[in-house]
């Protein structure tokens, strides 16, 4: 009798494939950033925007006493949550259906958007308004729906200046954060048919446009597309968390409602929205509570849509949670946060990371979710500050798991290539003459030395250190000293002469 | 108390001042410190850039160098990070059982230089005297990794004769993050403008912190734009008594307050 045992190697979850969606970076971010430094504009707006939301959050997050644990259970919920995954899903799916819902799983971003596209055609509308979302933003949905002949309309007021603006989002929470009063109002005047030509740049007079200009898509659209914050698994409920009531209208008043959501949005029980919606507005905009918490669980007939769909999408997020140092980026709960706090983000924009998901978690989830080659330059775009770690709602180690992607980048570098990178030709230098003090002691010697005979300008000793002239464009490196450390111990120390 | 110094990579080559004001200090108030020879360099370079495989000969050869000693101090909170927080790391990947165990004592016996003081030695007023006007940069891995929180603060508050002035935006990072000055140059020059601007607005002559790697990074863009601020680390300060004051401009052959260092800063470029 034959025990034949098939010996395949197991293999990883597929990664969100290429060529669709907007998570992959068309450019290294030194390259993007760098242009983004230039635009003094950008620089200000977001300067005045993150320095803004900081504020009000540190405020409002220092008011609630027990945040530290706050934090701790949305973090101990949502690791529950990722390791029980599969199972909550079913539970999800069934108490959907049960609802009167339907439930689609798509592996990818090309599979959620023909799902979507089907869906909406089967209406036989050629419009939809939608609900800001992450999600839909990652696939390309928008794109994809115009392909097909439909016309996608946003109904946040960000979200609106981005497609106007033919423009694309730089911020997870305020996607137009890049820009100012004054370039909204041109935006809209050019864009908008119905615009008031006298109109000003105040603010309520820019919301009022949008109001105007929106609210025809409101009464009109058969068809809505939304993203979820949060789905309960034990109920089927979905969440929507908002400020503007756009996403109310688009979620109450059309007959056909099509919700894509990130399987990682899930919670097991109804009460463990109880954290989460205390720690996501204060989070995200400084708020106590937001304005708008809409949530729907399946049909409810002659009361809001009455044809309800839900496409649980993988895209990636399986090969994240297969890595055990990763997967906590799947705990994110989109508040921005972390960008709002990032040195980096603050001044080189959203942009410059070249993905829907910029800033700290941007660093971290973007290359996750394409395969850390497809976003080599992500987890570098960094100076592991760690402010985003401290400003996390659910405590994702942001620093650790960038460290972490570098070293994966790395290793898949290494197996790629026969020919070693210059960097990794230094880093091995380094690490050999590292590797025993007195190789050491002689190398820094030497550069001591080379300081006494080439110490002239442009010159520096063979320092086995990272010293490289992107250094040197704005800084100088001081003169390597008279004595190294070691040589002045000997002598005050051990009476030896150095 | 008997402790060993950790000198790092940096501070042995480049920065020798920082560790020899760590040893004056330490021995003026009474401690005996000793410097065993065979350390190098945590690899923190090599971690933070995705060499841990290059970095953990460097793991072992700080576990091995310090198994010797109870108590380790390092004029660094970055590197003292590195031991705390990275050492175990790189042991579980690519070391050995044993070095992991190692790595764990090796971390919990390793102190930046104002925990040793504050925790450790239970001191706060060193006697230093440094009648100066100074403002602080609390490093980004010693406030964040460290959790030092405002233990240099305490000690120099008893300095004499100094006159310390509050960093604006002081927790911001300075934008050197190792090799993230080279790779993100643009970036990293940025935050270090925005940081430059707040330490000018103090009006200080010295900034001061507890890291020689930031000290560089923020002491390259002053002398660059010939600011006249100095960067001092904070060791340097508390070692400075009335008797022995700080070696003026280090033991650099040029380079002194409000002139500029004979530095490499300029390479090909007009002077």
């Amino acid at each position: 009798m034959s025990n034949a045992v098939m010996l395949g190697m197991p293999q990883l979850p597929p990664v969100s494939p290429r060529g669709v969606g907007n998570i992959r970076a068309q450019e290294p971010f030194p390259a993007a950033a760098r242009r983004a430094l230039a635009d003094s504009q950008l620089r200000l707006n977001l300067g005045k925007a993150t320095r803004t939301i900081r504020q009000k959050r540190a405020e409002v997050v220092a008011e609630v006493p027990g945040w530290e644990e706050l934090r701790e259970a949305g973090r101990q919920l949502k690791t529950h949550t990722m390791a029980n995954l599969i199972e909550y899903l079913t539970q999800l799916e069934d108490q959907v259906i049960a609802r009167g819902g339907t439930v689609h799983w798509a592996r990818d971003a090309a599979e959620a958007n023909a799902i979507v596209t089907d869906l909406i055609r089967a209406t036989g509308s050629d419009e939809v308004v939608k609900v800001k979302s992450m999600a839909t933003q990652e696939i390309g949905l928008n794109e994809a729906l115009e392909t097909a002949g439909i016309a996608a309309y946003e109904t946040d007021l960000a979200e609106l200046i981005v497609q106007l603006g033919h423009d694309r989002p730089s911020h997870i929470l305020v996607p137009a954060i890049h820009r100012n009063r004054a370039e909204i109002r041109e935006i809209f005047l050019r864009e908008m048919a119905d615009a008031d030509p006298a109109m000003t740049d105040e603010p309520a007079v820019l919301a009022a446009a949008a109001r105007t200009h929106l609210r025809r898509k409101f009464l009109s659209a058969k068809v809505a597309v939304s993203g979820a914050n949060f789905a309960v698994a034990e109920t089927g409920t979905l969440a929507v968390v908002e400020s503007e009531g756009n996403g109310r209208m688009c979620l109450t008043l059309p007959d056909t409602l099509i919700t894509v959501m990130g399987i990682e949005k899930l919670v097991p029980r109804w009460s463990d929205l109880e954290v989460f919606l205390q720690l996501l507005p204060r989070s995200s905009t400084g708020e106590r509570m937001n304005p708008y918490t809409s949530m729907w669980t399946g049909v409810t007939p002659g009361d809001g849509p009455q044809d309800f769909h839900l496409v649980l999408l993988d895209n990636g997020r399986t090969a994240v949670l297969a890595d055990e140092q990763g997967r906590d980026a799947l705990n994110c709960i989109r508040c921005s946060a972390c960008l709002n706090v990032c040195p980096v983000y603050e001044r080189a924009g959203g942009h410059a990371y070249g993905s829907v998901y910029p800033g700290p978690i941007g660093a971290v989830l973007s290359p996750q979710l394409t395969g850390v080659e497809d976003n080599a330059s992500l987890p570098y775009a960094s100076s592991l500050c760690g402010a985003c770690y401290d400003a996390c709602p659910v405590k994702i180690d942001i620093p650790s798991m960038l460290v972490h992607l570098r070293a994966e980048h790395v290793e898949e570098s290494r197996a790629e290539h026969k020919v070693p990178s210059a960097e990794a030709v230094i880093m091995a230098a380094a690490a050999w003459t590292m590797g025993d003090d007195r190789r050491w002691s002689n190398a820094i010697r030497a550069a001591r030395l080379g300081r006494a005979i080439t110490g002239k300008r442009g010159a520096i000793g063979p320092l086995p250190l990272p010293v490289l002239s992107s250094w040197t464009s704005a800084r100088d490196i001081p003169e390597p000293p008279k004595r190294t450390f070691r040589d002045w111990w000997r002598r005050s120390h051990e009476g030896g002469r150095s | 108390m008997k402790i060993a110094l950790f000198i790092t990579c940096l501070a042995d080559a480049m920065f020798p001042e920082a560790g020899m004001a760590t040893v004056r200090l330490l021995e003026r108030l009474g401690h005996e410190v000793e410097f065993p020879r065979e350390q190098t360099c945590c690899g923190q370079m090599h971690v933070n850039t995705g060499y841990q495989r290059e970095a953990l000969p460097l793991v072992e050869r700080y576990a091995r160098t310090f198994e010797p000693y109870d108590v380790v101090v390092a004029p660094s909170g970055s590197c003292v990070g590195s031991v705390r927080h990275q050492h175990e790391m790189v042991a579980r990947r690519f070391g050995s059982a044993d070095l992991v165990v190692q790595t764990e004592h090796a971390a919990a016996k390793t102190y930046e230089l104002s925990e040793l003081l504050v925790d450790v030695l239970g001191v706060e007023d060193v006697g230093a005297y440094f009648p100066h006007r100074v403002t602080y940069h609390p490093t980004c891995h010693s406030l964040r990794m460290l959790r030092v929180g405002d233990k240099p603060l305490r000690l120099l508050r008893h300095v004499q004769g100094m006159d310390l002035v509050e960093l604006p935006e002081a927790d911001q990072c300075c934008g050197f993050g190792g090799t993230f000055a080279i790779k993100n140059a643009d970036t990293s020059t940025a935050m270090l403008a925005d940081k430059m601007r707040n330490v000018l607005d103090t009006r200080a002559e010295y900034c001061t912190a507890g890291d020689s790697s930031c000290l560089m990074h923020i002491g390259g863009g002053l002398t660059r734009l010939r600011t006249g601020v100095e960067t001092v680390h904070l060791a340097q300060i508390l070692a400075a008594t009335a008797d022995e004051p700080m070696e003026p401009a280090t033991n650099r052959a040029k380079g002194t307050s409000g002139t500029r260092p004979r530095g490499v800063g300029t390479a090909g470029g007009i002077g």
